[in-house]
């Protein structure tokens, strides 16, 4: 603690009207400059703009300000800029301290006497607190220059490409045998209608040859641990029973194979075999043995694919083998789950031939897809007329409340596409039509004039239960016209049905892996919702694409792109501040009970044979107090959370 | 004037403190009778800081920290809800009625959680009047 004496300046932000709406800012000036040891209080519109942070930062070399104290937003806003500024005047940031009296204060009540009340208690408690708040210094540790790249999805190649193409080491791990994800089931990407496969093979096979990546499909990440800069994560590459080195990837086991099973890719339209690549420009080029198919391992016997291959390279003994890799930074792109219908019973999906899901219907209008991209019936037959249903699953108080952003507009892709292939006649089922993005409006104002019928309401059910002689053999949508006001019944031969876009099944697991919150939609909470959709709260983990929320390919690649940069800037920094806010054990006081070793989460604390003490590692510690708290001999000291410090705030909320 | 319990919130800084965040980003309208105490983890929470409180002035104690299997630190809020356990036991037996002390589990996306939680909370803690210190009648 430094001997002179304490000399607080007490800043309070306006926020525009944010915080001067509600708190009595002139009523908070003289409470703060009466509390003691605070020099002085002022208060501006926007601390957090040049001009605010120009007058802490005066005011500290002018008046000689040892501490300050800014209350304003969430510190989760900008700690980081107001600790900035202080340092950029030669005050140790950690001698700053923010109070939230926009979030937790002028923001939820409209009481403006309580608010100030309560921003009083705020802004006293932090003036108690910023007293015994202590200088530390950050420690910067090395930043390994390797990235992780969690999903092959489009997401995933793109920030892999923009990183290994700097030259820099990156592992992209893939969970099923190809990478590829949505975007190699589209058939036409909206609203330029290119071939999906034509822009994004090349960058598969890119990904595939790139002398920078170490690609692992097949493969799925089991633990990670370390710290931003310094990961270690242990990857299992499960055995796909065919030796990658070998195999020339000629496809004969593939056709030799007995067994058929629904194409995962094909979205269960059609059949692919018990040993298999998902479609053919997976990359890599190499098949896996699906162990749940497979006669060989159901039963012992076959081994067709065995006997035909020349290569030599099916190997039934096989391991999964656990990689473990190091690196600095991991960016997360596992992307989205498509939502299935089979619950909403009265659209009949799953009940009622012809009734498909939209990405059934992205295989079946695929050139490379079952039927070679012709769009029929399941008796073969050509489809005359099509009711697309939108807002399946999204925008629906019993599934997903929020829009899945991109059905309207791939909604309108396939009524080009009907058009254009078959002629049928087209009815669009919408509650609204959402053509935000570029050149969007545009394609729907193309469309309106395709002739196809637009029919705003959200259908009631989907039935085979004729009224009518017309409607003898059809599905029959029935829907509420909100716009004519009346009930329509539409005689339909195919009825496609836009399904929500949600989180991976096994999201919370992996959200665990990574130490990622997610949002109320189930999907990876981002650090800020406009500034920071790329960070996590957890320092060194990026998110990018749908599994961070719904989008289209050009977000998901600009996204993907942003979490690149922000891996290449610390690899280009080559290091990277770490908390400094880490525990420390005073070995005077410490009894060597050994209660602290087996509490921490991270193996920090270790005992000192010899001196019967112990010790913290400063780098492994993540401060988070669980041992300051269950010292018994009050040994452990939690730098910038010391008792003293929280007691102070304590006793400071409770003016 | 009617009473207006204080509430002292002992908050995670990755789950609840971020939920109580978000519960003012969409203006969620609440009781003003908590005030926040950031921790980084509910783990740091000694039983000594909800004593304190509660000689200092507090009418209630509110612990919030991430769900169970969700600690930022792997295992904190377990370890809180140990602590939290002995330390129910003791206040009970001083006296403390069950209402003035509670630990909850809040994440980042549950402001409206937050916000439920304290408004039931402060309506409790109104009920109850305001803590009686120095031993009540004996001080």
């Amino acid at each position: 603690m430094e001997d002179k004496e304490v000399r607080i300046g007490v800043y309070i932000c306006h926020c525009g009207s944010n915080i001067a709406g509600t708190v009595d800012i002139e009523e908070l000036g003289r409470f703060a400059q009466k509390l003691p040891s605070v020099v002085v209080a002022k208060d501006y519109v926007y601390m957090c703009s040049e001009p605010g942070q120009s007058m802490i930062k005066e005011d500290i070399k002018k008046l000689k300000l040892n501490r300050v104290v800014v209350a304003s937003c969430s510190p989760t806003l900008h700690e980081t800029t107001f600790r900035r500024a202080c340092q950029e005047a030669g005050l140790n940031p950690y001698l700053f301290e923010q109070a939230n009296i926009r979030e937790q204060c002028s923001w939820v009540t409209e009481d403006g006497a309580m608010a100030t009340d309560k921003a009083k208690a705020l802004v006293s408690a932090a003036v108690r607190r910023v007293y015994y708040q202590q200088p530390l210094e950050t420690k910067e540790v090395t930043v390994n220059p390797n990235t992780l790249v969690v999903g092959g999805g489009i997401a995933g190649i793109q920030a892999a490409l923009e990183v290994a193409d700097a030259h820099h080491h990156v592992y992209l791990v893939e969970r099923t045998p190809s990478i590829g994800g949505h975007m190699s089931q589209l058939d036409k990407t909206f609203p330029t209608l290119d071939c999906s496969s034509c822009i994004l093979t090349p960058k598969m096979t890119l990904v595939g040859s790139h002398p920078y990546i170490e690609l692992m499909t097949y493969s799925e990440v089991e633990e990670v641990t370390g710290y931003i800069g310094n990961f270690k994560v242990k990857v299992r590459k499960k055995a796909r029973y065919v030796d990658e080195d070998k195999c020339t990837g000629c496809g004969v086991c593939q056709t030799k194979c007995p067994y058929k099973v629904d194409s995962e890719f094909e979205a269960g339209i059609s059949k692919r075999k018990a040993i298999y690549t998902p479609f053919p420009q997976a990359v890599p080029n190499i098949p896996v043995i699906d162990t749940k198919h497979c006669a060989y391992f159901l039963k012992g016997k076959c081994r067709a694919c065995e006997k035909f291959c020349e290569a030599g390279a099916i190997d039934f003994q096989q391991q999964d083998e656990i990689v473990e890799v190091e690196v600095g930074s991991v960016i997360v792109t596992t992307g989205f789950n498509t939502f299935d219908p089979t619950p909403i019973y009265h659209y009949g999906y799953k009940q009622l031939d012809n009734v498909i899901t939209s990405l059934e219907f992205e295989r079946l209008v695929s050139a490379s897809g079952p039927t070679g991209g012709n769009i029929v019936l399941k008796d073969g037959s050509t489809p005359k007329s099509i009711a697309i249903l939108h807002c399946v699953g999204s925008r629906d108080e019993n599934y997903h409340r929020y829009c899945s952003r991109v059905c309207c507009m791939y909604a309108l892709k396939y009524s080009h596409l009907i058009k254009e292939k078959i002629g049928a006649e087209v009815y669009q089922m919408y509650i609204d039509m959402r053509c935000f993005g570029k050149g969007y409006e545009e394609f729907y104002k193309r469309l309106a004039e395709e002739e196809v019928n637009f029919i705003r309401g959200k259908v009631a059910e989907v039935t085979d239960r004729a009224i009518t002689d017309d409607e003898k053999g059809k599905l029959v949508v029935v829907a509420e016209d909100t716009l004519m006001l009346n009930i329509v019944r539409l005689p339909m031969d195919m009825v496609i049905l836009c399904v929500a876009l949600e989180p991976q099944p096994d999201v919370e697991a992996v959200a665990r892996l990574f130490n990622i919150s997610r949002s109320a939609d189930g999907f990876f909470l981002e650090r800020h919702p406009k500034l920071d959709p790329i960070a996590t709260m957890t320092d060194g983990i990026f998110v990018a694409g749908c599994c961070q929320g719904p989008k289209d390919i050009p977000d998901t690649v600009a996204q993907a792109s942003a979490a690149a940069a922000r891996a290449l800037a610390m690899i280009s920094r080559g290091k990277v501040e770490i908390e400094a806010a880490t525990a420390e054990i005073n070995e005077e006081l410490c009894s060597g009970c050994r209660v602290c070793n087996n509490l921490c989460p991270f193996s920090a604390i270790t005992f000192d044979e010899d001196k019967k003490v112990s010790r913290i590692n400063e780098v492994l510690c993540k401060g988070c107090g669980v041992c300051v708290a269950a010292c018994a001999s009050s040994a452990i000291t939690g730098k910038h959370f010391t008792t003293e410090q929280i007691v102070a705030e304590i006793e400071g909320v409770l003016v | 004037m009617s009473f207006e319990p204080k509430i002292v919130g002992l908050l995670c800084r990755w789950c609840s403190y971020a939920g109580a965040d978000l519960a003012g980003t969409s203006r969620k309208k609440y009781a003003p009778n908590v005030r926040v105490v950031r921790v980084m983890c509910t783990g740091r929470v000694e039983p000594t800081f909800v004593l304190k409180a509660l000689e200092k002035g507090a009418d209630g104690v509110l612990i919030a920290g991430c769900h169970p299997g969700d600690c930022h630190y792997v295992e904190g809020n377990y370890k809180t809800l140990r602590r939290f356990l002995l330390l129910k036991k003791m206040l009970t037996q001083m006296g403390v009625e069950d209402e003035r002390v509670r630990l909850e589990w809040v994440s980042a996306s549950e402001g409206d959680r937050f916000a439920t939680i304290v408004g039931e909370m402060t309506e409790q803690v109104r009920k109850l009047g305001p803590f009686p210190r120095n031993g009540g009648n004996n001080g």
